[in-house]
């Protein structure tokens, strides 16, 4: 267990460093965008005008604080632990990504830019983008896999429904790695009016600090709200991890409750020991990705390796650098969720309590299931349902046949 | 540093009178050997100092050309050894040529950084080009190519304010790399006067040479750099030659032919 996250300490350090993890890898053209972020960033944070502000947009346009939910007829199914949900898919535009999009939203505007571009996978942090940039005014371009344009179809209405312009990305796998790399492309040419709204705790510092920093609402909201129910902290917290962002804003209030255990669900696909996953923390080797370092999924050359995985938003060779750091230091651990395992999480999830998750937080869930029989009747387990799961409605119809009239039972 | 095989060569060029023309290829495209052949023939048709391309996944500063070209390598399999035996095969067939890697940091990262500039330079290798490697991350790097004999060139660019400049040129050695333009590689229709403004606030915190590279496509537009700068670079429209031959020989005349002609619009009066 690591004393860095003793209650006051300074993490990441000014280097942007969670340990070995983090930094600034970024070309000398984002060097003067990326320290504006920054100083920006460090400014607002001490603004009461700033915090006020984003207070107002969390409550009356989010909808916050979100409801924990006691989830009794699912909890059976998890060896009869105690399994209470966070309920981010109550949010304005279904997911946390809203958290961090208010926030750079306001920061954008403090920077003086009018055009904000994006990476989405599964299209929820495009959504959310794209709603905030309707709410303020800006131009919005958000870049997508071609891959998950098509398994996201939805969210790609909803986007353009919104005013955003979504670019297909059809480079490389053309999934969320590519959109970042190509969103990174755009920054670079246009970065006197535009700011990158980087959507997860990944990224060059101070994005994988900013980003967590925004999400921390989730894990202050539902420390409380475990308390207050319970009168207790919980056993563990469990979320799902592609960048990490909805896990870094669960985790982090918990941290310092050295006997809660924090687990993290990554997409082991067709299972982290085929070559068809995106189990980056488990199979992953230390690197640089997107400006920073942190676990790669890469090949003995340093190059990247693509993923897989049947969620979009979990569909991704890197990872927050906070989590590779948490992951060394013991703090949390890190767990492959295959895309089986996650769609029949789904699928109870819904038959027993009447909420569709999203797939990506599916994936939390099937961790749940499977430590709440691990732990027994005695565990309360607190869930990031970080998503709904509307904008899945096609995968899994395909995968249970729904379209077929027989349906899947 | 004392005197490399890179800075003499920008030297003999200013010796001339002139700016040195830079021509960049990836390593691997089309084929290892063939990418030999067309590293050869930028050198045959007038380059002073060649850049090889360590291909990869994630080329976050290239445009479509070099990115198809990456693919192109990577799909054939090239690896770091192939990218080394590169340079060690330009290297021996031209001694006075300065031959370096241009590479994204995670390959180096990944290959070890000590490693990586011991069998660079034993390659006959005269340094490396980091686009993503900002001088805050630089210093293991710097300590294992200064240990070796390489240069490490940096990159700096229209958006560098004055006091980043001091800095990065302070840590760098054989010459500056001045972006012309704020965005990916490609070639332009225009340069742009951003880079005259770069190069000359550049000149300001450095003695190094200041080269200017990307958007360059032509004669013209190499004349009117070599005008301001130190030396010229070229890669797109490189690449652009050989990605539309038919035949590998045709590529490579092709190279050698449009190096001929910027190596002339650097002559230019």
């Amino acid at each position: 267990m690591s004393e860095h996250y003793l209650p006051g300490a300074q993490v990441p350090d000014a280097r942007g460093y969670f340990g070995a993890y983090g930094g600034r890898f970024i070309p000398e053209a984002l060097v003067a965008a990326v320290e504006q972020v920054a100083e920006e960033y460090e400014k607002a944070k001490t603004d009461p005008a700033f915090a006020a502000e984003l207070d107002v947009l969390l409550k009356d346009y989010t909808g916050r604080p979100s409801p924990l939910t006691d989830v009794h007829r699912f909890s059976a199914e998890a060896g009869g632990a105690r399994v209470l949900l966070k309920r981010e898919d109550l949010n304005h535009t279904g997911s946390h990504k809203i958290n961090n999009v208010l926030g750079q939203a306001l920061l954008t505007r403090r920077m003086g830019k009018t055009r904000i571009i994006a990476e989405t996978g599964a299209g929820q942090h495009g959504v959310a983008t794209a709603t905030a940039c309707a709410l303020f005014g800006f131009d919005c371009t958000i870049y997508m896999g071609e891959v998950d344009t098509q398994r996201q179809a939805l969210n790609v209405a909803r986007m353009r429904m919104l005013g955003a312009e979504v670019v297909p990305v059809t480079s490389g796998s053309r999934t969320l790695k590519d959109a970042i790399n190509e969103a990174f492309r755009d920054w670079v040419a246009n970065v006197d009016s535009t700011h990158y709204l980087f959507g997860t705790v990944a990224g060059p510092h101070p994005f994988p600090m900013m980003v967590r920093d925004f999400h921390r609402v989730i894990g202050v909201e539902a420390r409380q709200q475990v308390l207050d129910r319970t009168g207790k902290l919980p056993d563990a917290v469990v979320a799902c991890v592609g960048g990490g962002s909805n896990a870094m804003g669960i985790f982090h209030e918990f941290i310092p409750d050295a006997d809660v255990r924090l687990i993290g669900c990554e997409a082991a696909g067709e299972g982290a020991e085929t070559p068809k996953h995106a189990a980056t923390l488990t199979k992953g080797d230390p690197g640089v990705l997107h400006g920073s370092r942190t676990y790669v999924l890469q090949d003995e050359d340093g190059q990247t390796i693509e993923s897989h995985s049947i969620s979009a938003g979990l569909d991704y060779p890197g990872v927050g650098p906070e989590h590779a750091w948490l992951k060394d230091t013991g703090r949390a651990e890190y767990r492959p969720v295959t895309d089986a395992q996650a769609m029949e999480a789904l699928r109870l999830l819904s038959r027993t309590e009447g909420i569709i998750p999203a797939i990506e937080s599916a994936h939390a869930l099937a961790g749940a299931l499977e430590l709440g029989r691990e732990l027994g009747p005695e565990a309360t387990i607190l869930v990031s349902l970080s998503g709904r799961g509307d904008k899945d409605m096609h995968t899994a119809a395909e995968y249970f046949g729904l379209y077929d009239a027989e349906g899947t039972n | 540093m004392a005197d490399t095989k890179l800075t003499a060569a920008l030297a003999a060029a200013k010796a001339e009178g002139r700016a040195a023309l830079i021509g960049y290829l990836p390593a691997g495209f089309p084929t290892v050997d063939g990418g030999i052949a067309a590293v050869n023939a930028l050198i045959e048709g007038g380059c002073d100092v060649v850049e090889v391309g360590l291909p990869h996944s994630d080329p976050v500063l290239d445009g479509a050309v070099i990115q198809t070209a990456d693919d192109i390598a990577l799909r054939g399999g090239v690896k770091i050894k192939d990218v080394l035996r590169t340079v060690a095969e330009v290297a021996a067939a031209h001694p006075a040529v300065p031959v370096l890697v241009m590479t994204y940091w995670n390959p180096v990262d990944r290959y070890g950084t000590a490693r990586f500039a011991a069998d660079l330079a034993a390659a006959g290798g005269a340094g490396c080009i980091l686009p993503d490697l900002p001088v805050e991350e630089s210093e293991e790097w710097r300590k294992a190519a200064a240990e070796h004999g390489l240069d490490t060139v940096f990159v700096v660019a229209p958006s560098s304010k004055d006091h980043r400049l001091a800095e990065v040129t302070a840590a760098g050695s054989g010459f500056v790399y001045a972006a012309a333009v704020m965005g990916v590689t490609g070639t332009r229709a225009a340069v742009g006067n951003l880079a005259e403004d770069l190069v000359a606030r550049t000149r300001a915190t450095t003695a190094l040479p200041v080269c200017v590279g990307l958007g360059v496509s032509n004669a013209d537009q190499a004349a009117e750099v070599a005008a301001f700068a130190d030396g010229v670079i070229v890669g797109s429209a490189f690449v652009q030659r050989l990605l539309d031959a038919e035949q590998l020989a045709d590529g490579t005349a092709a190279v050698r032919a449009l190096a001929g002609e910027l190596a002339q619009g650097v002559r230019r009066k």
